[in-house]
C-alpha cells in the first residue's frame, strides 16, 4: 500500500504535477502540499530523534509534526501550504544529509 | 482622538461576530487571521474549486456555517483583513504580525483574541506512529480535503466531537472499524440535567450514536485505551485497548483518530500578561475572564474557545459580547436589551458546557498509567520514563523546571500536544495536586518563524 489518505470526494478537479523525493507525482489544484504528498506516499518526514517516520498530526498548523523541504531547502508546512505546479519536495530534512565532521 | 484601533485576533465564529459587532457600531477593526480564508476550524471554507455543498459539508450547522460566511462576506471592504498573517507576539500594547516572511507591529487601544482552541490529547504507547491524528485534524482532512486520514480508521479519546467525526466518516464513505470512548456510560446520564440546556443539540449527540451503531460501527464506552500498535517505518497498523469488562480487545487499523475534548490556545492571552486561573473541572489553567470576556488587562477581551471551549454557537455569543464590552470600555452606545439576552444565552450555554466536562471528563488517571517507554512530547521523542525521572531524581516538581530540565513542552508543538498530559504525569510522580505544577509559560513567537523572517521598518 503506497499512500496514507483516501479521497473520498472532489476528484473531478485539475491536475498538477509535482515532484516527491525525484519521482513524479500528479495532484489536485486545491490540494494542500500534505494531501498531494500522501495520497502517493506514507510519510512526510523522518523524526530528527530516531524514533521513525512521521505523516503529520494536527492539519491545523499547530503541531509542526509535517514539515517537509522544497529541494532548494526551503522549509514548507504541508498542511498550511496549497500545492502548485512543479514543486520539488523532499521528505527528508537536509540536515541528515549534512557530514559529519565531528 | 479618532476612531480607537481595535486589533481582532482569529476569523472564526466569534471573530467574525465580534467584527460585525463593531461595524454596526461605526468601527473599522483590524482583523488578523492565520487562516487563508475566514470561518475558523468549525466553519473552515473549502478551497474555492471544490463543489460539496454547505449541506454535505457541515451536517445539521450548514445554515450556521453559511450566516457566518455570508457575514464575513458582508464585512470586506469595511474592515481591515489580514489573512494568511500570524499574530507570533504581543508587547507593549503591540500586535506582532507576520505574513510572507515580513513581520511588522500594529498598534491597538484595544484587543479582542479569538485564538480558538485546539484538540487535548492524552498520549498512548505508539501516538508517535505515522497515521496517528488529533480528532480536528480527521475532520479538516475531510471537510477541507474531502480526504479520510486512512482506509481503516478507528476514532479514540472522548468528547462530542469523537461522535460526531466518526458519523462524517461514515456518512462520506470511509470505513470507520470503531468509536472507542473512554468515558463511561452512566457519566453521561449523570450529566442529563445540564445537558438538557440544549435539548436540540442533546438530540442530534443521541442521533449520532444511533445513527453509528445502525451502520454497524462498533461503539465502545468505558474504555481504557492501552497502545497503538505500529513500526517506526510503516505506522499505525492497529489499536488495543482494555473494555469496561477489562478484557483486552485489538483492532486492526491504518489510522486512529484520537482527542479528548479541546483545550483553548492562550499563549497570546499570556504575552498579553492576562491573568490565569486553574479550572478544577477540567483540570487546566484557563485565562481569568470578567463580564462579556474582559481579561485583568485593561483594553484586552477574550471570545471564543480561545477563551473557555463553549462551542461554535457560544463563540459566537462570546464575539458580540466582547465586542460591546470594547465599546462600552470606549463609552460608546450599546443595545442594553440585545446585550441582557447574549448574556442570558452564553449563561445557558456555559451550562451545557459544563454537563460536557462531566460526562467526557478529560483522564487525568491514564497519564498515571502511561508506561515508561511511551512517549509525552511526540515532537522530541520524550518518554514518560524520562519525565517521570526528571521529578524523582532531579526534583523538578513544576512544569517550566521540568521542560527546563527534559524539553518536554520545548519541541516544536510548543507544549500545544503534551503540556495537559505532562502536568498529570508531573504530578502523579511527585505526589501533588495537578495545579501546583502549575503552567507553561508562553513564549513569542508562538510558532515557529522562519530565521528569513524580517522586520518592516516604518
Amino acid at each position: 500500500m503506497s499512500q496514507r489518505f483516501v479521497r473520498l470526494a472532489e476528484t473531478g478537479r485539475p491536475r498538477v504535477r509535482i515532484v516527491i523525493d525525484g519521482h513524479g507525482a500528479e495532484a489536485f489544484k486545491g490540494d494542500t502540499l500534505m494531501v498531494a504528498v500522501l495520497s502517493h506516499a506514507r510519510e512526510l518526514r523522518e523524526s530528527e530523534f530516531g524514533d521513525g517516520k512521521r505523516a503529520g498530526f494536527c492539519l491545523m498548523g499547530a503541531c509542526q509534526d509535517c514539515w517537509v523541504w522544497t529541494a532548494d531547502g526551503e522549509r514548507l508546512r504541508a498542511c498550511t501550504t496549497v500545492v502548485a505546479e512543479g514543486m520539488h519536495i523532499v521528505t527528508k530534512q537536509p540536515e541528515a544529509a549534512w557530514a559529519n565532521l565531528a | 482622538m479618532g476612531q480607537p484601533r481595535v486589533i481582532i485576533i482569529g476569523a472564526g465564529p466569534s471573530g467574525v461576530r465580534c467584527a460585525e459587532t463593531l461595524v454596526a457600531a461605526g468601527l473599522r477593526p483590524t482583523v488578523v487571521d492565520e487562516g487563508r480564508r475566514d470561518g475558523g476550524q468549525i466553519y473552515r471554507r473549502q478551497p474555492d474549486n471544490f463543489t460539496r455543498p454547505y449541506a454535505k459539508l457541515y451536517g445539521t450547522e450548514a445554515g450556521k456555517a453559511q450566516s457566518l460566511h455570508e457575514s464575513f462576506d458582508a464585512l470586506r471592504g469595511k474592515i481591515d483583513y489580514l489573512p494568511e498573517t500570524l499574530a507570533w507576539n504581543i508587547a507593549d500594547r503591540k500586535v506582532h504580525v507576520m505574513r510572507d516572511r515580513q513581520t511588522r507591529a500594529l498598534p491597538y487601544d484595544a484587543l479582542v483574541i479569538c485564538s480558538g482552541a485546539t484538540d487535548r490529547l492524552m498520549p498512548v504507547k505508539g501516538w508517535h506512529y505515522a497515521g496517528t491524528y488529533s480528532l480536528g485534524a480527521s475532520q479538516i482532512a475531510l471537510k477541507a480535503q474531502a480526504c479520510a486520514i486512512g482506509r481503516q480508521v478507528v476514532f479514540m479519546g472522548t468528547g462530542p466531537l469523537l461522535y460526531l467525526v466518526a458519523s462524517q466518516y461514515v456518512k462520506a464513505g470511509a470505513d470507520v472499524v470503531a468509536v472507542l470512548d473512554t468515558s463511561p456510560f452512566m457519566r453521561r446520564v449523570a450529566a442529563l440535567p445540564k445537558l438538557l440546556a440544549r435539548p436540540a443539540v442533546l438530540r442530534n449527540g443521541f442521533a449520532l450514536v444511533a445513527e453509528l451503531k445502525r451502520e454497524g460501527v462498533q461503539v465502545l464506552t468505558g474504555v481504557t485505551p492501552l497502545e497503538i500498535k505500529g513500526s517506526p517505518e510503516t505506522g499505525v497498523q492497529g489499536v488495543v485497548i482494555r473494555d469496561s469488562s477489562g478484557n483486552e480487545r485489538a483492532f486492526e487499523c491504518d489510522a486512529v483518530g484520537m482527542g479528548y475534548h479541546l483545550r483553548p490556545e492562550t499563549q497570546l492571552a499570556d504575552l498579553a500578561r492576562c491573568a490565569f486561573r486553574f479550572d478544577h473541572e477540567t483540570r487546566q489553567w484557563l485565562p481569568e475572564v470578567g463580564e462579556d470576556g474582559r481579561t485583568s488587562v485593561p483594553g484586552v477581551y477574550l471570545a471564543g474557545d480561545g477563551m473557555k471551549v463553549l462551542g461554535a454557537d457560544g463563540a459566537e455569543i462570546g464575539g458580540r459580547l466582547a465586542a460591546m464590552a470594547v465599546l462600552k470600555d470606549f463609552k460608546l452606545p450599546v443595545a442594553e436589551h440585545e446585550l441582557q439576552r447574549l448574556r442570558e444565552e452564553q449563561a445557558r450555554m456555559d451550562r451545557f458546557r459544563r454537563g460536557l466536562v462531566q460526562a467526557f471528563p478529560w483522564p487525568a488517571q491514564q497519564a498515571a498509567q502511561l508506561p515508561d517507554d511511551a512517549l509525552v512530547c511526540r515532537c522530541e521523542a520524550i518518554t514518560a520514563g524520562e519525565l517521570r525521572r526528571t521529578v524523582c531524581d532531579m526534583g523538578a516538581q513544576e512544569a517550566n523546571r521540568a521542560k527546563a530540565l527534559c524539553r518536554v513542552g520545548m519541541g516544536r508543538c510548543q507544549g500545544r500536544y503534551c503540556a495537559n498530559a505532562g502536568a498529570e504525569v508531573i504530578a502523579h510522580a511527585a505526589g501533588i495536586p495537578v495545579e501546583q505544577v502549575g503552567r507553561l509559560r508562553g513564549q513569542a513567537p508562538v510558532k515557529p518563524l522562519s530565521i528569513a523572517a524580517q522586520e518592516e521598518v516604518e
